[in-house]
């Protein structure tokens, strides 16, 4: 297990000071996230990092996962893309399996004094707010600039009932009677994913794919998912190839309450076979090194997502100071300020361009790729996440504009 | 140091950023949302960029000047907006004020109004700060100059920026102590930098430098 004080080199003593400083002032609370996977995704990865680094602050934080069936999770999951914008239609009955579901879980979960709710799956436990009290926090990690109005008309009464809400982007606010609060989630400098790793590691890694490490590689580092638009990557990777003798690997895994992940997965098989200078490799959930070398021995990392909540993939390849063409939806604008920290781009087209154009411009692609290590340095990685918790939860008992700890 | 003089206390901050709800489309829609999201809004978006970004570049502009600029692409308004001398506000509510005089009056002349591409609105938001005591004190120049080398940039934001505007002192931290110590001149070499015009680091390096010339003496 990763000690605090390690991440002092990294993000400075003054910062380990600080979230030390923080966690005094939340002494006897007790902090109970709850979510509906404990493998796979980006929250059940952020969870299981954070968790026990707030632990060692001195912060009572604890994790539950709510139990489902697979009818559940197929709900949840026309749940997720309703709320990403994509037409879905969920029936009154599968609405009532929903409420089913979460009131069963309810009745079993000991709840904390600040009980923080991560992403739809579970919103319905705040019904138990009215028996119980405590504080109430939504944690909606997803893209929901453009929700389906219908999915969300049925969220809101729940997200109503709670006392904030946390969103990864600004564009993800509403007009609700609660306060909205910004967090945008982080990557952990020290976990397999993102730390340093030997020359030796990354050269095997690709060897053992047969990717050709003489020749460009662009990457794409991410779920099987329609959202990730992996489709879209191997169109604009065709347009680059015509004049650039590019490599495209396109990986990824999948999450234990995604049932789509497959299907995805098989139409990239379909779209890619044939093209041996394609790569499509699906990795089990212990991957983190591979996906690691990855990003660190790519030229160029794409993420081309159709929607995103935050796209930890952007600042996981920034930090390993990779140049990143990456769409500008979700969180990702706030990764990359458009030609300073990165690509931000809005079409196939617009992405294959930007491949050509690093590919053969080195030294520009490595300016970006350094002002995007330095912008996840100061405003991305796990020390800055944590501190953003601490100061939520303290949020919930101190509303002035400025408070003297 | 006399002994009626505090010592001075490093303060440091950290914000937390609320979302507003609210957004704009068009520079119509900034001006009228710029009327009436609370001060701590207007100094959110003026402050944000050089903090978050303070290794980037030297002159950072506001929120509103770069999404101005690069999101609705009026180049003339953005330089209008961008070229406010932030250091010559006392109060952020005469800072709000000339922002809006500033677009109100573009809007008056200009023809049409042009929308940004959708997803790409003008987003307000706000913060909340939460003011923390370091450890650091200082009774002299000497460790004056030596604490603020220790301490993190965001507590020398928090005494350079926050203290004036923010929470409305008027004034810097730094100048107001070297006042009541008696350093006349360098309280004003202080007041006279313009902090805008610098990243964090060089900030830091300039007033150490000055504080390093007056303890020579």
């Amino acid at each position: 297990m990763t000690n605090i004080e390690e991440y002092s080199p990294i993000a400075g003593q003054a910062t380990i000071d600080e979230l030390f400083h923080l966690s005094n002032h939340l002494q006897g609370k007790v902090i109970q996230n709850i979510n509906s996977t404990p493998v796979g995704g980006g929250v059940a990865e952020i969870l299981t990092r954070m968790i026990p680094l707030l632990r060692q602050l001195g912060v009572d934080a604890r994790w539950d996962v709510i139990k489902g069936n697979e009818r559940f999770f197929a709900i949840t999951k026309k749940f997720h893309n309703a709320l990403h914008g994509i037409p879905a239609e969920i029936t009154d009955d599968e609405l009532d399996c929903f409420l089913a579901v979460n009131r069963e879980n309810a009745e079993e979960i000991a709840f904390g004094d600040i009980v923080f709710v991560h992403d739809p799956q579970p919103i319905a436990l705040v019904e138990k707010r009215k028996a119980l009290g405590k504080n109430w926090i939504w944690r909606c990690h997803i893209d929901f600039s453009r929700p389906d109005k219908k999915a969300w008309r049925f969220l809101e009464k729940y997200v109503k009932l709670y006392d904030a809400a946390v969103f990864s982007a600004p564009a993800f606010a509403r007009r609700l009677p609660i306060e909205q609060v910004l967090v945008s989630p982080s990557i952990d400098p020290l976990s397999d994913k993102n730390k340093e790793l030997p020359e030796e590691t990354i050269n095997s890694v690709f060897e053992g794919f047969g990717i050709d490490r003489s020749r460009p590689v662009v990457t794409q580092v991410s779920r099987f998912d329609y959202l990730k638009d992996p489709i879209g990557v191997i169109k604009a990777y065709r347009i680059a190839k015509k004049h650039e003798d590019i490599q495209l690997v396109l990986a990824g895994g999948g999450a234990t309450d995604d049932p789509e992940g497959p299907i995805v997965m098989e139409q990239v098989r379909n779209e890619a076979e044939k093209d041996k200078d394609i790569f499509v490799l699906f990795l089990p959930p212990a991957s983190d090194i591979e996906i690691n070398a990855l990003q660190r021995g790519s030229t160029l990392v794409l993420q081309k997502s159709l929607r995103e909540g935050f796209g930890l993939t952007v600042a996981e390849a920034l930090w390993k100071s990779k140049p990143v063409i990456a769409s500008a939806v979700g969180g990702i604008p706030l990764q990359i300020a458009h030609k300073y920290s990165g690509i931000l781009t809005h079409s196939i087209e617009g992405t294959a361009y930007w491949i050509k154009q690093l590919v053969n411009e080195p030294a520009y692609a490595r300016t970006l790729g350094i002002n995007g290590r330095e912008h996840i340095r100061h405003n991305f990685l796990i020390t800055r996440h944590i501190r953003d918790y601490l100061l939520l939860f303290l949020s919930l008992f101190h509303k002035d504009p400025v408070v003297y700890m | 140091m006399d002994s009626n003089v505090e010592a001075f206390r490093f303060n440091t901050k950290l914000d937390q950023t609320i979302l507003l709800g609210r957004k704009a489309r068009n520079v119509d829609e900034l001006l009228e949302c710029l009327k009436i999201v609370p001060e701590s809004s207007v100094y959110f978006h003026t402050h944000r960029f050089l903090q978050q970004h303070h290794y980037l570049s030297p002159e950072p502009p506001n929120d509103f000047a770069y999404w101005i600029t690069n999101v609705v692409n009026d180049v003339e308004l953005g330089e209008q907006v961008s070229s406010v001398d932030i250091v010559q506000f006392q109060s952020v509510s005469d800072l709000r004020d000339r922002f809006t005089e500033i677009i109100d009056a573009y809007l008056r002349s200009a023809g049409t109004i042009v929308d940004c591409p959708r997803g790409e609105e003008f987003h307000f938001m706000a913060s909340r700060t939460f003011v923390l005591a370091t450890p650091y004190t200082a009774c002299s120049l000497g460790e004056f100059k030596e604490n603020l080398q220790r301490v993190s940039t965001a507590s020398l934001y928090y005494h350079m920026f926050d203290a004036k505007l923010r929470l409305g002192k008027g004034e810097n931290d730094f100048s107001r102590w070297f006042e009541h110590l008696g350093e006349h001149t360098l309280a004003e070499e202080v007041t006279r930098l313009d902090p805008y015009t610098y990243t964090l680091e060089s900030l830091r390096n300039k007033i150490v430098r000055l504080v390093e010339e007056h303890d020579k003496h």
